[in-house]
């Protein structure tokens, strides 16, 4: 008999430790995969049409409260959706069209118009959807919201010039 | 063979009656006092005899006992408003207005389940402080005090959870903020979050996961801790209080004089119920319960307050990266309390208010630091220091994370060795003023936050804010 030979008593022991702590691992994963966040399709959380682009004025700002986001245009023509959930604590931020920018109600964070943060607390820009746009309807995917460290021109979305 | 007859009593009414109480009642003597005690189910928690220096009442305060009242009460509201409330966000509001206006005695009831609601954190914190400072938690009790700061955790989250279900302005941004708190752990805070919302907003999913953690799994789970708790308070024994100069309290001639447990502490328990019963149910009739508008998740109200406990951190927010104001500052705080217990701690001081003469000036020292210092940097950090500004190369995270946190610690380890120097402490009863100190923050900041803190969360004085 070699050392490191498994008596049939420790063997037992450790196929009983490893059958349970399976056990908890399934129970554990029923229990997590019940409880986990189920998506409603066709509400908040898919694509949503937000018109022909056009009809957005250059430098506007136009909430869409279903959507739960804003649809920028920025003053170079380009498109950018918004998410209007504060990046500090998650409240609603309201653009306030007379200063030109968002102003949070609850602690008061400040972001430009492109989402870029002005005043703390908020710790990074506002978080953006992505926008396409196809034969000149804007479209916005509220599925995932794109958390950045910074704003960024690559962000805007720009129509294809009519031909 | 014979038949033995059965030698109890002819009679079916006696015969009931015995097959439910065993014992004589009233009981004739001490003896049988100590028996009833034994064989009743809930007197049972306590030990048939007590010390009787542990019942004078300026020792506890009752307020162990006080919480469990007001969990009784708790369960007993609470039952009654699941018979006419659905949790559902197109019937909660609606079923909240049912509640006050049609419902026979249902804003009372709502009155009480709701001021009790947060008497209780009040209470269980008062309790915990109760503990620390007449030095409750030593050994052998050690793992009872982390079982309390447990159940403090989830009476705190069961009255978060209970925020949210009358579905109104207040609730819906309150918890909005409450779990954003969350996202900031790193890693698996956004996960842990949605998981929680069953979603990435406050929602339908929200009301139906808050609503199961309220009604069952929370209570549930306190309620088996706090059998535990109590059944480790009788298992460890009661702290016998010395008096100042280390000298056992009420022993003479060294013995503890012991009294029976019925009628002398459950009479004293049964009246102090009684009395704060009287006191809730007066309060809950001339005290409504605020409800505000019908949640809108289209707008925050402003200024969007958390729940009121969670003032405190929200106001460590305004002033640290959020990492450190949410996550890393409040853990801090919690670690150190859960090991408290096991720090070296003076024997003889058992009982005593503050340790010794000398610990009860050092907690004034401490309680007063606190009460000039945080508001000074609180002021000092709104309207003058703008660290991230005037280091604008560092990260946020360094500059209002790092930096500050040092800077405190470094005040705190200075607070520490110079009072101890100052007052020739011993160890113990300077930890005791740090403790005082950092309580006395944290209560402070709760309190700038509620009353403080106005619209945009601006600073400014309580009767500008209302
Ligand atoms: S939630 Fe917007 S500033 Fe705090």
């Amino acid at each position: 008999m070699t050392e490191n030979t498994l008596s049939r008593r420790d063997f037992l022991n450790i196929a009983w430790g490893a059958a349970g702590a399976l056990a908890l691992v399934e129970t554990g994963g029923v229990v997590l995969s019940f409880f986990s966040p189920r998506v409603v399709e066709g509400e908040f959380g898919g694509v949503i049409d937000a018109g022909a682009a056009d009809t957005f004025a250059v430098g506007s700002v136009t909430p869409f409260t279903q959507g739960r986001f804003y649809l920028v245009r920025m003053p170079d023509g380009g498109f950018l959706a918004l998410y209007r959930k504060c990046t500090h604590l998650g409240c609603v931020v309201p653009w306030n069209p007379a200063e030109g920018r968002f102003v949070c109600p609850c602690h008061a964070s400040a972001f430009e118009i492109d989402g870029q943060v002005i005043n703390p607390p908020a710790p990074r820009p506002l978080d953006r959807f992505a926008v396409t746009i196809v034969d000149g309807i804007v479209r916005v995917d509220t599925g995932t919201p794109i958390q950045r460290d910074r704003t960024s021109p690559d962000d805007l979305v720009y129509a294809e010039v009519a031909p | 063979m014979t038949d033995e007859l059965d030698p109890r009593p002819e009679d079916l009414k006696q015969r009931v009656w015995e097959s439910i109480q065993r014992d004589e009642l009233p009981p004739r003597d001490d003896r049988g006092r100590m028996r009833v005690v034994m064989n009743n189910l809930v007197l049972h928690l306590h030990p048939s005899k007590v010390a009787k220096p542990t019942l004078k009442f300026t020792y506890t305060w009752g307020l162990g006992g006080l919480s469990l009242l007001l969990v009784a009460l708790l369960a007993a509201t609470g039952v009654m408003l699941m018979f006419v409330y659905t949790p559902s966000p197109a019937t909660a509001y609606q079923d909240m207005l049912r509640l006050q206006t049609e419902v026979w005695f249902g804003q009372l009831i709502r009155n009480l389940h709701h001021w009790s609601g947060n008497l209780l954190v009040i209470v269980a914190f008062l309790h915990l402080l109760r503990v620390f400072f007449t030095g409750g938690f030593r050994a052998p009790r050690e793992f009872n005090w982390i079982l309390g700061v447990g159940l403090l955790l989830l009476v705190v989250g069961a009255n978060f959870t209970g925020y949210l279900l009358p579905w109104d302005q207040l609730a819906y941004w309150a918890v909005t903020v409450g779990s954003s708190l969350l996202s900031y752990i790193p890693l698996i805070g956004e996960a842990l979050r949605n998981f929680l919302l069953g979603g990435p907003e406050v929602g339908a999913a929200t009301l139906t996961n808050f609503y199961g953690l309220h009604v069952a799994i929370l209570p549930l789970t306190l309620m088996a801790i706090v059998s535990f708790h109590i059944w480790r308070v009788r298992k460890d024994t009661l702290t016998i209080p010395h008096t100042l100069d280390g000298k056992v309290d009420g022993a003479e001639g060294g013995q503890i004089e012991k009294v029976t447990t019925l009628p002398h502490l459950v009479s004293r328990e049964m009246v102090f119920a009684l009395v704060m019963t009287g006191v809730i149910l007066l309060w809950s009739v001339w005290v409504n319960a605020p409800l505000e508008a019908a949640a809108n998740p289209d707008h925050s109200p402003n200024p969007a307050k958390a729940a009121w406990y969670f003032m405190g951190l929200q106001e460590l927010l305004l002033h640290f990266h959020p990492l450190f104001g949410a996550i890393i500052i409040p853990g801090l705080g919690l670690g150190a309390l859960i090991l408290l217990p096991y720090q070296r701690f003076d024997l003889s001081a058992e009982g005593v208010w503050f340790r010794s003469k000398k610990g009860r000036q050092m907690a004034v020292v401490g309680m007063i630091t606190a009460m000039i210092a945080v508001p000074a940097f609180v002021v000092l950090d709104e309207y003058v220091l703008d660290l991230p500004g005037m280091l604008p190369s560092l990260p946020t995270l360094i500059s209002n994370g790092w930096l500050p946190l040092a800077a405190l610690l470094l005040l705190l380890i200075g607070y520490y060795d110079g009072i101890k120097r100052l007052f020739k402490a011993s160890a113990c009863e300077t930890r005791q003023s740090v403790f005082v100190l950092l309580v006395t923050s944290f209560i402070v900041l709760t309190i700038i936050g509620v009353a403080f803190r106005g619209e945009g969360m601006a600073l400014m004085l309580p009767w500008e804010v209302l």
